[in-house]
């Protein structure tokens, strides 16, 4: 019998479950493209119904950190850019959990750069969500690594003179092994992603473009978007790397020039997941390594290792 | 008393120096002896002069001695070319040349002439005939290449050895039996007879011997760095995360390749922000689990160290010091970490931090580390450094026939969390006050678990785990964390046997004070203190976080005066007992080493005696009078 019984429960979920009595209602600006991630999270997780206990949403630090105090599931909110290393240590402890792992622009693709890379390179089973403003919010507008080239600030007077980084590339070229940008006025297109993302076998990267009414008012609210999949101007082959790569650079390249290309980029359904890969060369167990400290299991000695010392 | 041994095997790095000696000093463990290991390297891939010093006798060894007597010195295969002006000197000669400053009176060099050219090292003849040295220079190499190959020069070298002292080869046969086989073996067997047998022809002029001893148990030879590992595995930690750095390496190494075969993680990582974070990340959900790194690897552990506290995670980081600021020195031990170790990350301090003194140390402290990290929800750390992590020492076997633990502590099982207090809402109570609970600590829920679901969260939080700014639950969060120290120490100090190790005559007049791994070497001085007439005892800290004000008053009170040991350059071991205690200052005098290699006997034994007479210590270390002295 598991010790965590949450976790499979076959029932119906309401996405009202995800909504926490303590704290319902978000302090983020009115207008705020967070309030859709957290609706889309609800509904994507009530549609493949997920029960809240077996869910863990791991976050950084920013207004994006936030999503876990407003949706009910276990939560650990983290440091600045350490979401994804505690989110996969979690899913290789407990393979069973629901892992979601979310932050922001400057928490992903600048201080947790290196995760992101490493995370992706392995292709750990979670779904990461990136809230993408294009700004630092919650210290107050600062230039961000996906700002635009000559974004102005207050730490950036001049205009920065730095080219935004390419978040969906470094995916891609990193190895997730599924790749979507998707945008916080598009509801429905944001839910089906996460639907997908979170039933992908390895690392889902949704870069969610999330405007923010309060710091970054010049930027452009990400209407009207484009859904690359629903639009003949934008054919090419999901699973062929050189494809996928090609528009991802023209929708990164595009996005600063005023159009938003949003939908799904890349997507390799048959790569391994890190911990099958892990368990095919014999360096993870089969059975929820979390699972053995509540059963009776004959644990191993190191007084049975010491001949090696004798 | 028999002569002890002090062998000291000498080459290039990169030569199997360390797996020749480890042979060795297996071979004289197994015919009875007490032994003990120094290692000391360079940080280099290959070449460099290099040496082990196997210490052995019938009596209980617990430190490198105060030299040597009996040199083994091999060429060093990768020395650079002598012709070119060379940085580092000329490296062909220097695993004989190197070594003659710690040689004994009356001591023994074997010296392979077919690579060592003594007429390069100034001086030799005389300073042999001076001190009396007896040398026999042997052409190790021609042997090795006359019956296999030059890297078996180390065999022949080994077989003189045996033969100078009269040493019995049957141990050393038996280990190369398990750890060669095939033409290998029987290669390096004829090589070892043949090498033995011509030098037991020999007119030797030397008197040593092979010490006799005996052993009423069987005898194991590990380091702090096994005894960590297999500390780790006995309380079921079944989760590593790390990054490679030297001397944590050696830990993270073992347990990488035990882990597998019993259904356990090991995750080398990006980087060390990481690795702690992956380790909190299991641990989080339901898995004993640990990190470590040396000291600029753990420095990047501040923020996730930092968070353990705050969200009361279990986790243990073990910390392996070398010597600092930056990269210092790689590959020398020093102990100033301490600061970094107790301070590091922002806000207060909740951590457990002990510093083991010896091999049986490590292992034990390293079980309290998991117990009382898992039951109080908070992070411990084992410090030690490249000293202890890294010289071998015989244990009785029978010291590690213990049961498992791999009790998660304070959590809950989901009968257990449906009858716990629960917010209206329906989250649970992950983080109250209960004034009835002693010990501070909220008992935990995990992952998956039915009725559980909470937040962690590295800000201030409630009872629920979200975030609050409310002063009067502010205060009652940070008393409450803090408060598990106070019991924590209140624990150690009801438990029977304490992590502090004294020494010498309980009405001693006065003190050596010290902490983690020179504890050996300090009871090896305050011995020949006490037989030179002084009156001294010691006593070795392993407790560092929360520190034993009670053993250490009263072992300060006892005394006049105290000499305080220690491997770093500005006396932090002494600042922390300031710090705790408050009163002992013109008590307390220092004596410091932080030239990379650990404190010998003898210096602890000026060092003493630099307190009552104007003797200078040993130019190796520095003496630091009490404040106001």
């Amino acid at each position: 019998m598991s010790a965590f019984n949450a976790i499979g429960e076959d029932r119906e979920v309401d996405r009202e479950e995800f909504t926490p009595g303590i704290e319902p209602q978000a302090t983020w600006c009115p207008g705020c493209g967070d309030f859709s991630v957290l609706r889309a999270l609800k509904g994507a997780m009530s549609e493949l119904g997920k029960n809240p206990e077996e869910v863990l949403v791991s976050t950084g630090i920013g207004c994006s950190g936030k999503l876990n105090s407003y949706f009910d599931s276990y939560g650990i909110h983290t440091l600045h850019g350490r979401s994804l290393p505690i989110a996969r240590a979690a899913k290789l402890a407990n393979p069973e959990l629901e892992v979601v792992a979310a932050g922001g622009d400057g928490d992903g693709y600048g201080i947790g750069g290196n995760h992101f890379i490493h995370t992706a390179r392995e292709n750990h089973d979670i779904t990461y969500i990136v809230f993408n403003n294009e700004i630092f919010g919650l210290t107050k507008g600062q230039t961000s690594p996906t700002s635009p080239m000559g974004h102005k600030s207050k730490t950036q007077p001049h205009g920065s003179a730095k080219a935004p980084i390419r978040p969906l590339s470094m995916a891609l070229t990193a190895g997730a092994s599924y790749v979507a940008r998707t945008a916080a006025v598009n509801p429905n297109q944001a839910q089906e992603i996460l639907v997908e993302a979170i039933e992908h076998d390895g690392f889902a990267h949704v870069d969610f473009l999330t405007q923010c009414p309060t710091w970054n008012k010049d930027a452009k609210q990400y209407v009207p978007y484009v859904d690359i999949q629903e639009n003949d101007d934008y054919e090419f082959d999901l699973s062929n790397r050189a494809e996928a790569a090609e528009m991802m650079y023209e929708t990164e390249s595009a996005l600063y020039e005023g159009t938003v290309l949003t939908g799904r980029f890349y997507h390799d359904a048959d790569r391994l997941s890190y911990g099958d890969e892990k368990r095919a060369v014999g360096e993870m167990p089969d059975e929820p390594l979390a699972e053995r400290y509540h059963t009776d299991y004959e644990w191993e000695r190191s007084y049975d290792l010491l001949d090696a010392h004798k | 008393m028999t002569e002890e041994l002090v062998w000291r095997i000498a080459g290039g790095s990169g030569d199997g120096i360390d797996s020749t000696s480890q042979n060795f000093a297996k071979a004289l463990m197994r015919s009875g002896l007490d032994v003990f290991t120094h290692r000391h390297y360079p940080s280099r891939i290959r070449g460099g002069h290099t040496y082990v010093e196997i210490r052995a006798s019938p009596e209980p060894v617990k430190s490198r001695g105060d030299g040597y007597n009996v040199l083994l010195a091999l060429g060093d295969s990768f020395a650079r070319n002598p012709e070119q002006d060379a940085y580092y000197g000329n490296e062909e000669i220097k695993p004989l040349s190197e070594n003659l400053d710690e040689l004994r009176e009356g001591g023994i060099i074997i010296y392979d002439e077919g690579l060592i050219d003594v007429e390069e090292i100034p001086e030799f003849e005389s300073r042999a005939e001076e001190n009396d040295w007896h040398v026999y220079p042997l052409d190790l190499r021609a042997k090795a290449r006359e019956l296999g190959r030059e890297v078996m020069r180390n065999t022949a070298g080994v077989g003189a050895t045996a033969a100078l002292l009269e040493y019995d080869l049957e141990h050393i046969e038996d280990l190369m039996e398990d750890a060669m086989d095939g033409e290998v073996l029987e290669t390096n067997l004829q090589i070892l007879r043949e090498s033995y047998d011509e030098v037991s022809e020999m007119e030797f002029t030397h008197s040593l011997r092979i010490p006799e001893g005996e052993h009423d148990d069987e005898q194991v030879l590990l380091s702090a760095s096994n005894a960590i590992a297999y500390g780790a595995l006995d309380e079921g930690c079944r989760f590593i995360a790390g990054y490679p750095m030297t001397p944590w390496t050696e830990v993270f190494t073992l347990m990488s390749q035990y882990l597998p075969d019993v259904g356990g993680i090991s995750e080398q990582v990006e980087d060390e922000i990481a690795s702690a974070a992956l380790a909190l990340g299991a641990s989080h959900a339901g898995v004993k689990a640990m990190s470590g790194s040396s000291g600029g690897g753990f420095a990047l552990m501040s923020e996730p160290l930092g968070l353990a506290e705050m969200t009361e995670t279990p986790v243990v980081l073990v910390e392996a010091m070398r010597a600092g600021p930056s990269t210092g020195m790689p590959t020398k031990p020093e102990q100033a970490d301490l600061e970094h170790v107790l301070y590091t990350s922002q806000g207060d301090s909740t951590r457990v931090v002990f510093a083991p003194g010896n091999v049986e140390e490590a292992y034990d402290q390293t079980r309290a580390a998991f117990r009382l990290a898992y039951e109080y929800q908070l992070p411990a750390i084992v410090l030690y450094d490249q000293k202890i992590g890294g010289e071998l020492r015989n244990v009785d076997e029978s010291f590690f026939d213990r049961e498992p633990n791999p009790d998660l502590g304070a959590t809950l099982t989901e009968e257990e969390i449906a009858e716990a207090a629960h917010h209206a809402s329906g989250k649970f109570n992950r983080f109250q006050h209960d004034p009835g609970n002693d010990k501070g600590v909220s008992p935990r829920s995990i992952p998956g678990q039915k009725g559980g679901r909470f937040l962690a969260t590295g800000n201030e939080h409630n009872e629920q785990g979200h975030i609050s700014e409310d002063p009067e639950n502010r205060i009652a969060q940070v008393d409450r964390r803090l408060g598990k120290l106070s019991a924590i120490r209140e624990e150690l100090d009801a438990e029977e046997s304490s992590h502090q190790h004294g020494h010498g005559p309980e009405d001693a007049d006065y003190g050596v004070l010290t902490f983690g791994s020179q504890q050996g070497t300090v009871e090896e001085a305050v011995d020949r203190l006490n037989e030179n007439g002084h009156s001294v005892k010691s006593l070795g800290v392993s407790d560092l976080m929360p520190f034993p004000e009670a053993e250490v008053t009263e072992f300060l009170e006892s005394v006049e005066e105290c000499l305080v040991v220690e491997m770093n350059a500005s006396g932090q071991f002494r600042g922390l007992v300031q710090r705790e205690l408050g009163r002992f200052g013109p008590k307390m005098n220092s004596l410091l080493k932080y030239n990379g290699n650990p404190f010998e006997p003898h210096e602890i034994v000026e060092g003493f005696e630099t307190q009552f007479e104007a003797d200078e210590p040993a130019p190796t270390t520095r003496f630091v009078p009490a404040a106001g002295d």
